[in-house]
């Protein structure tokens, strides 16, 4: 029997379901695997472990072929929401997996839109996605394959049609499982995710008597706990890079805390206070009664000599505030700029990683920069003699302004080797300055002669202070 | 006779804040410009360290910063160790920076989104103690934000430097409110230094100081900072009898 099938057997007319010989006859050539559920469950566990170190605390796999994350408190460290789930699909669509993601307002919701939803990725806000469900078919619902025919044969079709119907009559047909599994769609019913555990993971736990919800004791807690983890991994040479704090409440919900630091760290109090940033987020709701607390991400730390010189003065370390910063707002948006070989000035600068080593390079100074560059040019209107002359006057943002002095062209090619298009275009820059003082960095495209390397017109693209 | 004058708790307490300020006042060292006729003018001989300054634009300069941003950078250029550069807008082009003196290894950009988290950057980088600089854009600064901020640096020693910027220029009268910061700069572009021959010369601003703590207010007419990050004063006036009070006489009209 078929049980899966790519996007090119699906244009040949294949279906899921139908005895595999028939699936032979229609298709001539038809390449066919045997199932493995064994195999596939353990590459899905690999897969959410993955999902574990990269996006969120708690991700488990949803057999057979689902992941489910707990996104709560992690999407703003990947951008937005959407930009996360972007992401998350163009990475595995590089490593050749097609997969289509959803964010909604509970677990039930997210399975129904990432599967039944109409496009690849899609973001429902939690008010919104008991109401948007309602128009999904039935089989979104994770009932059994047979229930669902059965629904289908009462003429139930849409989620919103069961969901209008009286419970009591549909509970004596169909049993408990529909209503639970409806309940848990539309988020009424709280359903805890059991993240996934690699074997040789390094966590420790701490197992509360009585539920504890007061945020010293929990900040009391967090530090006995990293405290605890900080001996683990000082057993193994190792230094955390990725803290996962779990926060288990009694009302079977799991809360989290996720923080990453920019260099391995085993330092306790270090580690305790970035932790203990955060627990303002937790809701303790009725009380916690299990703590986790995990390293999901961890590298080799050796201990290092301290390098003490008469000399030298030693530069300070920041590491520390560069992990509390990026805790705060994310990691990409902390950042140092690095020089890049191009005379594009938009392509002349790259992001990197604010504790990159300092190479030393810089741009080569011979032309002024203007201090802010405009994210993308904007057209002016200019008065000026071609080919090589700037212009007399410009007017940008609907005021007009009077050149009187300026510094230019500073020929700017563009780069061949990225684009066809890219080929002969050209950019002259000038750098101009108007009555008052203030000065621009303007440019035309196109070398003033030839319409071929660019349209001749004139742009505003930075201002100098 | 009762003199609450000779009571022991009153008498213990005034050495106390005696001691406190003596101790702050200790701290009050300058960052020199340079430039005599600025240092003259701080208290300390130069820009307070330890403490909170304000920048702005002039005229249509208010939305851009651009002049403001290269003073800050080549203040910054002329401390120790890395800076801290907090954001709202990402517009900020590195490589003028590094024309400033402004090094790229030594720059750490933080893209807060909002003003919050920028004011939050700004105070968690000034609380540090490890940073050279750090200078933040912000278009609203409220007194008590202002304060914390200034208690920040003095409790590190570290520059903060608050650009201000504003989305408008009508919400730019948000200068004038108060704030606890030790100096207020107010830096607009002039016409650029004449050359014999075509071509833009070195850029001259105004440079207003607009609020000192324990100073007075003064004008000065300097070139830009240079690839090391210092100011000149424009060439005509560095030997003419016009150079030596010329901040004195600006202050005066």
């Amino acid at each position: 029997m078929v049980l899966t099938l790519d996007a090119a057997a699906r244009r040949a007319g294949l279906r899921i379901g139908m005895p595999a010989a028939k699936a032979q006859a229609l298709v001539p050539g038809l390449i066919m695997r045997d199932a493995d559920p064994a195999a596939d469950a353990k590459a899905l566990d690999r897969l959410a472990l993955w999902a574990l170190q990269r996006y969120a605390p708690v991700a488990a796999s949803d057999p057979p072929d689902g992941l489910v994350i707990d996104v709560t408190g992690a999407a703003h460290l990947h951008g937005e929401e959407d930009s996360m789930l972007k992401d998350m699909v163009n990475r595995l669509a590089s490593s050749g997996l097609a997969a289509r993601a959803a964010i909604a307002g509970s677990w039930g919701a997210a399975h129904a839109f990432a599967r039944y939803g109409a496009q690849a990725t899609l973001v429902i806000t939690a008010g919104d996605s008991a109401k948007a469900i309602l128009g999904l078919p039935i089989a979104a619902l994770r009932l059994p394959k047979t229930m669902v025919e059965d629904l289908s044969v009462l003429g139930f079709t849409r989620i919103g049609e069961l969901a209008a119907k009286p419970r009591a009559p549909l509970a004596l047909r169909f049993g408990p499982e529909l209503g639970r599994r409806l309940d848990q769609a539309m988020g009424r019913l709280s359903e805890p995710i059991d993240p996934v555990r690699p074997p040789d993971f390094n966590e420790v736990r701490r197992v509360f008597a009585e539920p504890i919800g007061a945020p010293e004791t929990l900040a009391r807690y967090t530090g006995k706990l990293t405290d605890k983890l900080c001996e683990a991994l000082e057993a193994k040479g190792l230094g955390a890079r990725r803290l996962d704090l779990l926060f288990h409440r009694v009302d079977n919900r799991i809360e989290a805390i996720r923080i990453g630091t920019a260099r391995p760290v085993r330092d306790g109090a270090r580690l305790t206070r970035l932790l203990c940033d955060k627990i303002a987020t937790i809701d303790p709701g009725f009380g916690i009664e299990l703590m986790r607390l995990a390293a999901t991400l961890a590298e080799p730390l050796a201990p290092k000599q301290m390098v003490s010189s008469l000399t030298e003065e030693p530069e300070a370390d920041i590491s520390h505030l560069i992990d509390t910063l990026a805790n705060r707002i994310g990691e990409q948006r902390l950042y140092r700029c690095a020089a890049v070989e191009s005379d594009m000035p938009e392509r002349s600068v790259q992001k990197i990683a604010a504790v990159a080593p300092d190479t030393g390079e810089t741009w080569s100074g011979l032309w002024p920069r203007p201090a802010r560059l405009l994210e993308r040019p904007e057209p002016i209107e200019t008065l000026a003699v071609l080919p090589d002359h700037p212009p007399v006057s410009f007017t940008w943002r609907g005021i007009r302004r009077r050149v009187t002095c300026a510094d230019g062209p500073e020929r700017v090619f563009a780069e061949w080797w990225k684009h066809d298009a890219e080929l002969i275009a050209v950019r002259d820059y000038f750098q101009v300055e108007d009555e008052a003082g203030e000065r621009f960095w303007i440019f035309r495209a196109g070398d003033g002669e030839d319409a071929a390397t660019g349209s001749q017109r004139w742009f505003l693209h930075g201002i100098f202070g | 006779m009762n003199t609450p004058v000779t009571c022991p708790g009153i008498e213990e307490l005034r050495a106390r804040i005696r001691r406190l300020e003596s101790a702050a006042g200790r701290r009050r060292l300058g960052l020199p410009f340079g430039i005599k006729a600025i240092d003259q003018h701080l208290p300390g001989g130069g820009l307070a360290l330890g403490a909170l300054h304000e920048v702005a634009g002039g005229s249509n300069d208010t939305i851009h910063a651009a002049a403001a941003a290269l003073f800050a950078a080549g203040i910054a250029a002329r401390t120790k160790g890395k800076v801290l550069w907090c954001l709202t807008r990402p517009d900020l082009f590195a490589p003028a920076l590094a024309q400033a003196g402004l090094m790229p290894g030594r720059v750490i950009y933080v893209e807060a989104g909002d003003e919050k988290s920028v004011l939050i950057c700004f105070e968690e980088g000034l609380r540090h103690g490890g940073l050279g600089t750090v200078v933040a854009e912000v278009a609203r600064l409220s007194l008590i934000a202002s304060r914390r901020l200034q208690l920040a640096a003095e409790s590190s020693g570290t520059i903060g430097i608050a650009i201000r910027r504003w989305r408008r220029p009508a919400e730019a009268a948000d200068f004038g409110q108060p704030t606890a910061s030790v100096t207020r700069w107010r830096v607009s572009v002039l016409p650029a230094t004449p050359l014999p021959v075509p071509g833009v010369g070195r850029p001259r601003w105004l440079l207003e100081l607009i609020r000192c703590r324990a100073g007075v207010s003064a004008d000065f007419e300097v070139e830009a900072c240079d690839a090391k990050g210092r100011l000149a004063l424009p060439s005509e006036l560095v030997h003419g009898p016009a150079a030596k009070d010329i901040g004195r006489r600006r202050a005066a009209s």
